[in-house]
């Protein structure tokens, strides 16, 4: 197993960590946590695959992709955060209505 | 209790059966990329710069960089349009208290560094890594770090010279994707004895979009636009 194999392996244990942590916790934040935890995976194997073979020159491809990806999760984590932050003030608690202790 | 055991019961097996099926996929690809690589190489001397990222960024899929400056900008409206009174009322007047002598200092000793180093990424992101978002990203930090410090925008510059900065990038985008259209027949397709020029003009319009962008994302309520729209908040509330 080649370096590149062993980080996209790591990166594919990063999403599958995030999307536990994603279904099992209910406060929002922690679901926003997640959610972010998970980008870093897909990132991760990402630029770990673009440089399969060691003499290549890396793919620059999928590293533009990175980088278009990294500014998508930045505004979409802000836009998460403020959504909280609204149903945080609405009900009293960060957690969806369907979600709370039965 | 139970339902919380029997729930991770359920979720682990799935979840590592995810884990594998997604491992065998990485595990089974070919070991050398074909045919993409091999595209942006050979195309290197017509893309204006030579750093292959910044060359499939901004010119072989300028496309994409386009669509993602859109995507900040939406990102940022659905932010100001969630902004309610409650929150703002909440964040203005809270009488925080001063930033301290070592923030202070830092933070005056630190811009006009992160300024410089946001202009050096911009002019580096040609031949090596650096480039617009980088160099976004660190303008955008400076401007966290003074909003942190307690220093706040005039009203008068919030208006209308925010709104230009912030919009800046995106529509200098289009103006030019339908520039190249008339001159080159095809969406983003610059001629190579230009694309260097195209390139550098892009990439400083949306560092100074995606900086502003991110600070004011940060911020997260919009600003105030005149004294006229505040007294009327304040009667509201």
């Amino acid at each position: 197993m080649n370096p590149a194999s062993f980080y996209a392996l790591v990166g594919i244990g990063l999403f599958c960590l995030g999307l536990f942590a994603l279904i099992i916790n209910s406060h929002l934040l922690r679901k926003i946590l997640a959610i972010n935890i998970m980008g870093s995976g897909v990132f991760l194997v990402l630029v770990a695959l673009a440089r399969r073979a060691e003499n290549m020159p890396a793919d620059p491809v999928p590293h533009a992709m990175v980088i278009t990806g990294i500014v998508v999760a930045i505004s979409a984590t802000a836009l998460a955060l403020t959504l909280m932050l609204r149903v945080a003030t609405e009900t009293g608690h960060a957690t969806l209505p369907d979600e709370v202790e039965k | 209790m139970n339902r919380k055991i029997l729930r991770l019961i359920l979720l682990v097996p799935l979840l590592l059966t995810l884990a594998t099926g997604l491992g065998y996929a990485v595990l089974s690809l070919p070991d050398q990329p074909q045919y993409l690589p091999e595209r942006v190489i050979d195309n290197m001397s017509e893309s204006g710069v030579s750093h292959p990222v910044t060359a499939v960024l901004l010119n072989f899929r300028g496309y994409d960089t386009l669509l993602e400056m859109v995507v900040l900008l939406l990102a940022l409206l659905a932010v100001w349009s969630l902004d309610m009174p409650a929150t703002r009322h909440k964040t203005q007047h809270k009488t925080a208290p001063g930033p301290g002598l070592v923030l202070d200092t830092l933070t005056r000793l630190l811009t006009p560094v992160l300024i410089l180093v946001t202009a050096y990424l911009l002019w580096v992101g040609a031949h090596a890594p650096g480039g617009a978002f980088q160099a976004g990203s660190v303008l955008a930090a400076s401007g966290v770090l003074l909003l942190l410090a307690g220093w706040r925008v005039s009203d008068k510059l919030t208006a209308l010279p925010l709104r230009i900065v912030l919009v800046a990038g995106p529509s200098v985008f289009i103006i030019i994707s339908a520039l190249t259209l008339l001159l080159e027949g095809q969406l983003l397709k610059y001629p190579p004895a230009q694309a260097g020029l195209f390139i550098v003009i892009l990439e400083t319009v949306a560092t100074l979009s995606i900086g502003a962008t991110l600070a004011a994302l940060f911020l997260g309520v919009r600003p105030r636009e005149s004294k006229k729209d505040n007294d009327k908040g304040r009667q509201h509330e």
